[in-house]
Formats: structure tokens, C-alpha cells, sequence
């Protein structure tokens, strides 16, 4: 029972970090209907270079919560003028080309980027200093971690965020217009770039936070941690329906829990034919499961049809 | 052209360097000198550059201190050349290097340095009959190809997991044990002969879980560990892997030892486990420099001569040449062909420990020293196996 109850709350932590990253895509791909493949280069550059500025201070005397804030307002930043040149350079250009160019020139940005941090960083593994107490908690026989809890809360909050943003402000309303139809929105007096450029920095603002929560939570930041983070956090979106804030959340949590129970009780319940290396097996798994059944996502509404 | 000109008189000044370098060597040799070039092969450029060149460094002492104890082949004065080569660490320019060394006539080679390029280029060697001895190729398949002609006086992985298994059961008195892999080729065989020597010494198997390479949450698998009551748990694979499992392991309360194998065995671990290091096993082929038989002495001699201290495998590459060099005397030939049968039989007292190889070419009886971690330092706790015991002559 507690082992059950333990991988639930592993796939429920685990589920929130897809979450925290499927929010930036499903965010991009709801206004532009762009899978931006660059997201988890971009959540890798968020860790980096918030890794650089804590090398930078850690012996400055600062407390270690201010330093934390510090790198991560100037990896918020730093992250927002990537999204926003990311842009301008590789999707601007092709916004009305036909939809496979985009797609691949996103990938074409994410190995360019992975290669530019390989060369600056360095390709050994980096430890990520534990800044934020982490404490252990007992939740009636599962143990959860305080960066952990805070992963969950960040999570949600940045759901709620979205939300409001997208129904309750002016951005937000300018943002759906653009997603409806572009032309239109222009005709009604929308600045379809500005709108876009915003969305892309909120996006990449979003791969910073998410960033420094994985690397507090896990310790370790190298150049590759993006890619396989961003293909189940975009797995994730897809389960809950891509272009919905609501189903990036429930998507990335039923990833986690589907990854967690998976690879805990695989190997007892086929009697060791199957093993716990299948853990991304059972990602992927669902992905192509999804694309095949219920093509728009648990809780997505006709976004295929979207051009 | 100045460019043209500065570019003629670089020219000009490297033509005279090396005519000065050639012209020094046909001085002193006399006709009934006998040239024995002995070939080296290890990673000179990329990230591993430093330790191949302390193997170069190893190679090179053995080399120079027998030219000055001077030493009789078959009655004639033997005068021993080194040809250096660099084969990068990688698998493909390894086999260039190697048939570089065969064109150019070795007696023998001392390398390569790594399994990945020993491997390939044991092949050419094999197929020219030139007798190889690796001073720190660890994988079981170098020497299981079946090639004559492969050697090393580095244990391998099969004795390390070996070693592994007995420390975990008898040392640490594990009774029931949980074992994770990262499915590498290393990992896996690392572990199949960490369970295989285990299970001998009465240790009860619990649980075998895998990851990844790439995997950095253990989350899901240390938890259904945890279900299972281990009281240690062994994993194969390397240090990216290792620093997470181990933080993870403490963060879920499951305070069970922790062992790796030489994967483990790095600063880096220390640098990015931090206080999560502390109290991690893991081990490493061969025994620390206090420990060997020769080890203080060689590393003085080798610090007074290079101006640095050992990095990891000089003593091994000292020994493999010499013990090259005790084979030729030994068979009164440096030819290949009638010296190698002798290699397989021979017992030469090193500065590592007592060297003889079994009928494959592996050391016989390869130490394995274990180490912990303590106060954010590797130290070492115990040597498995090995012949140290027997005085080196």
C-alpha cells in the first residue's frame, strides 16, 4: 500500500514537470499552431544559464533564496529574448509557408541549440546547487520532497495563470483572435507580430521556471536534458489535447502516473519478461495510442482541423 | 610577400629541427646493436589527452631506464626505440594507428589505452602476429576474441564484478540485494557477474530493475526497490546516473549501501553528488599507487622526471613494457614469432604487482580495490583478489 501510494506521488511530481513544460508548447501551438520543437532546448538553456549566474554569486554572501530569485529573473530574461529571437529568425520568415517547413526548421533550432550549449557549457554533467530547503515530508506513508511540493504548486499556478491571461485580459483576448484566424484579427486592429512575439516570450519565460525546477529537483543540469524532456512533455500535450492549458495539465499528470505505476510494477507483473527500462517505452506508447484513437487529446476540441 | 616569407622561414626552421632530431640517432648505433622499437597507442588530443599521455609518460620511463641499465637480447646489446601514436579514443582511427605501427615494424605494442579502441586494433595486430599487451583495456572481450597475440596487466570487468559481488556478500554482509543496470554493454556485463559472484557468497538477489543511459528519475524503480527490503543496492552503469539514484535513494528514506563499479569511481561524482556522495561504494581494476609493490618508488622516479604526479595508468604501462622486455630476454629474440609463446608463460615481479597471464591473457588473479566515500573523499577500504601478497622481485 505505501509502495502504491509512493508511485503515485512519484508519477504525481514527475507528472507535474511534463506539465510545466507541455504548457509552453501547448501554449505556442494553440495561438500559432506550431509545434516548437525548440521548447526543451530552450527549458535546457533556462537551467544553464541559471546554473551560470548561481557559479556567479554563490559565494557573494547573498542568502541562498535571493540568489535563486536573482537567476532566476535573469534566466526568465535571457530566455524571453531566445524565444523572441527564435522567432523573428526561424518562424517569422516561414509563417506562411506551407506547415511542414516551420516543423522542420524547429527541430533544425533545437539541435542548433543543443550544439550552441554543448560548446558553452561543455558536454560533462553540472551539479545544480540545492538552494531551496529540501526537506522531506511524510504524506501518510509517501514521502515527498519540498522542491517537489513546489514543483506541483508551480505547475498548477502557472495553469492559472494561463487561464486568466488568456480569458481575462486584453493580451489574452488579442491572442485567441490571432489563434481563430490571423487575417481577421488584423482586419480588427491586432498586431499579429507583437501578439506572437509575446506569446513566444511568455512561452520561453514558462522554459525558464520549469527549468530551474527540474534541475533543483533532479541536481543535475547538462546539454542534452531538453530533448527527451521536451518529446514527453510534448507527448503529455498531445494526451491532453494540444492547444488546451487544461489538458497539458491533466495530460503531463496522467503521463506521470502512467510512467511511474508502469515502470514500478512491470517487472512483477510480467514476471521479469518486461522491465523498468520501459519506462519511456510507455510514453511513447500512449503518444502513438492517442494519435491513433482519440486524435485530438483527451480534452482537446477539433484542434486537428487547424491550419 | 611577408606572409609568404615568415610562412618559408617556419618551413625552413622545421626542416632543420627535424634533420638535427634525425641526424642524432644513426650516431651512437653500432652495428651489433639490436634496435627493439616498441609501439604505443593511446588517446594524445581530445578530452582524454592527459591520461594518455601519463601512459605515453609510463611507456617512455620503462623504455628510457632500460636503455640506460642496458639490456642483452640473445647475446647482442639491445637498444629500445619508442613510436608514440596517437589513436584519439576512437575505434576507427585506432585500427589506422595500428597498422601504422605494423608497417613501421614494432616488436610489440603497449595499448591502447581504452576497451572501445583496444578491441579493433587488437585485430591487425593479431592478424600481423605482433604481441599487445593493454595496460588498462578493462572490457571481458578483449582477450575473449581468442587473439594469440592480446594481453593486459589491468584486471578486467568479469574479475571487478567478480570482486563486486564477493565485497557486497561477505564485507558488507548484504543479505538481500537489489541490482539496477543501465543496459550499456559495460552496465549489463557489470552486473550479470556482480550477481553470478553475489549469489556464490550467499547473497539473496531481491529485485533486477534497468534504466537508461539518459535517465536522470529513478523514482518509480527505487520505489518499488524500496518494497522489496534490500539491504544493498548494486547498480552498473556510470556516475550521470549514479549521483541522481543516489540522491533520489535518500530522498525516498531507503538507507541501503549504495555500490557502483569503476563508473562511479570519479571526482566528478564527488563534485556532483555532494553530501548525497558520502558513503557510496564503488571500485576500480588494479590497486591503489601505496598499495603496489613498487608504487612509491615509481611514482617519486616519475614526478622527479615528468615535474607531475601519476594520473591513472603509468605504473600499468611501465610494467606491460617491461615485462615485453623480460619476455625478449627471456626467449633471446625480440622477433614476434619467438618471443610471444614465452609471454604466455612468463612471471615478472612489476611495480603493480606479480605479473603472469592465464591461457586468455588476462592478469592472473587482476586486483580490485574497493573505496567509499568518507567526508567527500574517495578512500580505499579493501583489495579483492590479486597476487600483491607475493613479493615482487
Amino acid at each position: 500500500m505505501d509502495t502504491l501510494l509512493q508511485q503515485i506521488v512519484n508519477g504525481f511530481v514527475q507528472g507535474s514537470v511534463y506539465a510545466m513544460v507541455a504548457l509552453g508548447y501547448t501554449m505556442v501551438y494553440g495561438i500559432l499552431g506550431l509545434i516548437n520543437f525548440a521548447h526543451g532546448e530552450v527549458v535546457m538553456v533556462g537551467a544553464m544559464v541559471a546554473l551560470s549566474v548561481i557559479q556567479l554569486l554563490i559565494d557573494s554572501g547573498f542568502p541562498p533564496l535571493l540568489i535563486l530569485l536573482i537567476s532566476l529573473i535573469i534566466s526568465v530574461v535571457v530566455c524571453m529574448a531566445l524565444g523572441y529571437g527564435i522567432e523573428r529568425i526561424a518562424y517569422r520568415p516561414l509563417r506562411n509557408a506551407p506547415r511542414l517547413a516551420p516543423l522542420i526548421t524547429a527541430i533544425g533550432v533545437s539541435i542548433v541549440l543543443q550544439n550552441l550549449a554543448m560548446m558553452f557549457w561543455g558536454r560533462e554533467y553540472h551539479a545544480f546547487p540545492s538552494l531551496l530547503p529540501n526537506n522531506s515530508h511524510m504524506l501518510s506513508g509517501a514521502i515527498i520532497t519540498e522542491v517537489q511540493i513546489l514543483i506541483v504548486l508551480i505547475a498548477l499556478g502557472m495553469m492559472g495563470g494561463l487561464l486568466l491571461l488568456m480569458h481575462r485580459t486584453r493580451l489574452g483576448r488579442a491572442m485567441r483572435a490571432v489563434a481563430e484566424n490571423p487575417s481577421a484579427a488584423v482586419l480588427m486592429g491586432v498586431n499579429i507580430n507583437v501578439v506572437i512575439a509575446v506569446t513566444f516570450m511568455l512561452g520561453s519565460a514558462l522554459a525558464a521556471v520549469a527549468g530551474i525546477m527540474v534541475s533543483a529537483n533532479y541536481g543535475i543540469v547538462h546539454y542534452y536534458m531538453g530533448s527527451i524532456l521536451g518529446l514527453k512533455a510534448f507527448t503529455a500535450a498531445v494526451l491532453g489535447g494540444i492547444g488546451n492549458m487544461r489538458g497539458a495539465m491533466v495530460g503531463g499528470l496522467l503521463l506521470g502516473l502512467i510512467e511511474s505505476l508502469g515502470a514500478g510494477y512491470i517487472g512483477d507483473l510480467s514476471g521479469g519478461f518486461l522491465g523498468s527500462h520501459y519506462q519511456d517505452v510507455f510514453a511513447f506508447f500512449v503518444l502513438i495510442s492517442v494519435l491513433i484513437f482519440r486524435p485530438s487529446g483527451l480534452l482537446g476540441e477539433r484542434v486537428a482541423e487547424r491550419a | 610577400m611577408p606572409h609568404n616569407q615568415s610562412f618559408l622561414l617556419l618551413a625552413l626552421s622545421i626542416a632543420i629541427l627535424s634533420a638535427c632530431g634525425e641526424s642524432k640517432k644513426p650516431v651512437n648505433s653500432s652495428i651489433d646493436e639490436l634496435v627493439v622499437k616498441i609501439g604505443a597507442a593511446a588517446p594524445l588530443t581530445g578530452p582524454q589527452a592527459h591520461i594518455g599521455k601519463d601512459n605515453e609518460n609510463g611507456t617512455r620511463m620503462a623504455i628510457e631506464d632500460a636503455n640506460t641499465k642496458g639490456v642483452i637480447i640473445g647475446g647482442r646489446k639491445a637498444r629500445f626505440e619508442l613510436i608514440s601514436e596517437d589513436d584519439q579514443a576512437d575505434p576507427k582511427t585506432a585500427t589506422i594507428v595500428a597498422q601504422k605501427l605494423v608497417d613501421a615494424k614494432v616488436n610489440g605494442v603497449i595499448g591502447h589505452l581504452n576497451s572501445g579502441t583496444s578491441i579493433p586494433a587488437s585485430r591487425i595486430y593479431s592478424d600481423n602476429g605482433i604481441p599487445q599487451i593493454s595496460p588498462s583495456a578493462t572490457a571481458v572481450s578483449y582477450t575473449a576474441q581468442g587473439l594469440k597475440t592480446a594481453f593486459r596487466v589491468m584486471s578486467n570487468d568479469g574479475q571487478q564484478g567478480k570482486a563486486l559481488g564477493e565485497f557486497a556478500a561477505k564485507i558488507l554482509n548484504a543479505k538481500k540485494v537489489a541490482v539496477i543496470d543501465d543496459r550499456s554493454a559495460y552496465g549489463q556485463g557489470l552486473a550479470d557477474e556482480f550477481i553470478k559472484s553475489a549469489q556464490t557468497n550467499g547473497a539473496q538477489i531481491v529485485t533486477r530493475e534497468y534504466t537508461t543511459d539518459k535517465a536522470v528519475d529513478f523514482t518509480a524503480v527505487l520505489t518499488s526497490i524500496k518494497g522489496k527490503h534490500p539491504d544493498l543496492l548494486f547498480f552498473g552503469g556510470m556516475d550521470p546516473q549514479g549521483v541522481p539514484m543516489a540522491k533520489q535513494l535518500k530522498a525516498l528514506g531507503l538507507n541501503i549501501k549504495f555500490v557502483m563499479g569503476d563508473g562511479g569511481y570519479t571526482p566528478k561524482l564527488l563534485d556532483l553528488a555532494g553530501d548525497a556522495a558520502n558513503g557510496v561504494y564503488a571500485s576500480l581494476p588494479g590497486v591503489p599507487l601505496e598499495q603496489m609493490p613498487g608504487g612509491k618508488d615509481f611514482s617519486q622516479r616519475y614526478e622527479a622526471k615528468y615535474k607531475q604526479p601519476i594520473q591513472l595508468y603509468a605504473p600499468y604501462c611501465y610494467d606491460a613494457v617491461n615485462v615485453m622486455i623480460a619476455t625478449m630476454q627471456k626467449a633471446a629474440s625480440a622477433d614476434p614469432a619467438k618471443y610471444l609463446p614465452e609471454l604466455a608463460k612468463i612471471t615478472h615481479g612489476g611495480v603493480t604487482a606479480n605479473i603472469a597471464f592465464d591461457e586468455k591473457g588476462d592478469i592472473k588473479g587482476g586486483a580490485v580495490t574497493l573505496y567509499q566515500v568518507q567526508q567527500g573523499k574517495w578512500q580505499p577500504l579493501q583489495i579483492m583478489g590479486g597476487n600483491t601478497a607475493i613479493s615482487a622481485h
